[in-house]
């Protein structure tokens, strides 16, 4: 999927003026609020009109202000998933599901119904009335309907930032999977760094109405560490551990990490750690109460404000620590150096 | 208790049947109104919401006499009306329509309050997920303003039930065609010994109301939207 945006749209006390072109099959708009990414989703949908400029998906002009061409929204194919569900209170949820399906030309419709009750976990909910659904089910409905009405392209506009923790990295795992189901291209927007590298290949980020050039979910939260109150945020995922001598084991690349707290689950789980819970020693530590203790190699540090980022290899595996400026230097710390990193068990956060 | 005549169960009937077509008439029209002022921004919009409420403030009396002039044998649209073959000044037909242009603006606002509570992201999804425009009017707006049309209909009903003034100048008082519940009340009051019946004739109009206010209620709170 090829998306070239190049507009201008002015609010009164804000304007928005973008010139990028965003290519891949799982693309981000990364932002805080007030950057103008959700005012974006919705000229690319066709919800509202740029003052000037052009849109053009896949070759197909869906908006152009010198041509006079301006597609409505129901001939762009374009579904959206906001972050209130927006379920239709009046239907059922089948309805609801149905609602873009059935507004489908019947040689567009290539997405059964049955598989996306099934992809979702939607079954026992289909008789139910909206309203006595949870957040998670609104919001796992809203992407079926989204699905079903076979869009070409899936703008989801912060569809996880109404939902707790917990719920938010249960449902990104359906979003992960639509992509690769379903094989619809999508474009994700949100001001989580977290969601950005879960759910995308590729990043636009935009900030008070322009937008930089396109970049790697990582690559950008690298960029952001100094910035950010908690640091890089290192994603693990991890296997269920195993027992040995009474204390828990997690396989990670070829050293086997140790977690505070009981496993919860049975497949593979998603654990964060942030930069800053990371510490290197020169030498192997003789005595130490962390119970991580893994030989690392530097691969490269970068600036992170007053703070030097520093990129570690564990046989295959990164790790993004932080350190002090002055520390940095005092450990010598260069591309290709060994070193030790020392992780507490309890630094280690399950995500999902 | 006092024995209503047949005339009285004339003008009952005549009410319910003039105010319920008014009602049916305006429906459609109220809808596009109310509709264009929630949703819609064009040109001339702040006239037409002026002239929709206008009857909300001016006399009732003034109304009649602007469809007077409007609707009469030498009125402005005179030729069409003849042309069309239809009288409407001093008919049922001239009832309904000054009950309708009085309480137009009430059937309009109760509409338009509905829709002003329905979330635009109901409205922006469906048509991203491929409804077009008109597609969204029936399946989204309309269901999802059910409370106010019905609000609206039920208020308009009441209200053309009392329709005194504007109806007395476009439609008469003619005894069997145009002569409803206020008006029997208005000839019953006015003569000597009347009194009763136009006791009795109000207290069918208090019934009337009630029944339409609890029907209102029942309606308005049975499901959502």
């Amino acid at each position: 999927m090829e998306l070239s945006i190049s507009l201008e749209k002015s609010h009164p006390g804000f304007t928005l003026a973008m010139d990028e072109t965003l290519s891949g099959e799982r693309l981000g708009i990364f932002g805080p609020s007030g950057s103008g990414k959700s005012t974006l989703a919705a000229m690319i949908a066709g919800l509202e009109k740029p003052d000037r400029g052009r849109i053009v998906l896949d070759g197909e002009t869906l908006f152009d202000s010198d041509a006079g061409i301006d597609l409505p929204p129901e001939r762009r194919r374009i579904a959206m998933v906001f972050q209130s569900a927006n379920l239709f209170p009046h239907l059922k949820v089948e309805e609801n599901l149905l609602y873009g399906y059935r507004r489908t030309p019947a040689a567009l419709r290539a997405i059964p119904p049955e598989g996306v009750v099934e992809a979702l976990g939607l079954g026992s909910l289909l008789r139910r009335e909206v309203a006595h659904l949870s957040g998670g089910e609104r919001q796992r409905v809203a992407l079926g309907r989204a699905i079903l009405a076979n869009p070409r392209l899936l703008v989801m506009d912060e569809p996880l930032s109404a939902l707790d923790d917990d719920l938010r990295f249960q449902i990104i795992p359906y979003l992960r999977g639509i992509g690769e189901q379903f094989r619809i291209p999508y474009i994700y927007i949100s001001h989580s760094l977290v969601e950005m590298r879960l759910l995308t290949d590729r990043v636009l980020p935009t900030s008070r109405g322009s937008a930089s050039p396109p970049i790697h979910p990582k690559e950008l939260a690298l960029q952001r560490m100094g910035g950010s109150h908690v640091g890089f945020i290192n994603l693990l995922r991890l296997p269920p551990p195993f027992r040995r001598d009474g204390i828990l084991h997690y396989p990670w690349g070829n050293v086997n990490l140790q977690l505070a707290g009981e496993p919860t689950h049975d497949g593979e789980a998603l654990y964060e750690l942030s930069s800053r819970d990371i510490i290197l020693c020169r030498e192997h530590p003789r005595a130490i109460s962390a119970r991580n203790l893994l030989p690392a190699r530097v691969l490269r540090t970068l600036p992170s404000g007053p703070r030097t980022g520093v990129l570690l290899d564990f046989g295959g595996m990164e790790l993004v620590a932080e350190i002090a400026g002055g520390a940095a230097a005092e450990l010598e710390i260069s591309p290709g150096a060994t070193l030790y990193a020392v992780i507490k068990a309890s630094a280690f956060r399950r995500l999902g | 208790m006092i024995i209503l005549d047949p005339a009285d169960y004339l003008a009952i009937g005549l009410s319910l049947k003039i105010a319920l077509t008014a009602v049916l008439l305006s429906l459609p029209f109220a809808f596009a109104v109310a509709y264009l002022s929630t949703f819609v921004s064009f040109r001339g919009k702040l006239l037409m919401e002026a002239v929709v409420n206008l009857p909300l403030t001016l006399p009732p009396v003034v109304v009649g006499y602007l469809l007077l002039l409007l609707l009469g044998s030498k009125g402005w649209l005179s030729p069409l009306l003849e042309h069309l073959g239809v009288r409407i000044v001093f008919t049922w037909r001239g009832a309904v329509i000054a009950c309708a242009v009085v309480g137009f603006p009430l059937m309009v606002r109760s509409m338009r309050i509905a829709m002003e509570a329905i979330d635009l992201r109901l409205i922006q999804a469906s048509r991203t997920l491929g409804a077009t425009w008109h597609d969204t009017i029936l399946s989204v707006i309309l269901p999802l303003s059910r409370r106010g049309i019905i609000a609206g209909s039920s208020l308009m009903f009441a209200r053309g039930l009392g329709e005194f003034g504007a109806t007395v100048i476009v439609a008469g008082n003619i005894p069997g065609v145009t002569r409803t519940i206020p008006m029997a009340i208005y000839d019953y009051a006015a003569s000597p010994g009347g009194e009763p019946l136009a006791a009795a004739l109000c207290a069918v109009s208090v019934a009337i109301s009630v029944a339409v206010l609890i029907l209102h209620e029942r309606l308005g709170r049975k499901g959502r939207g």
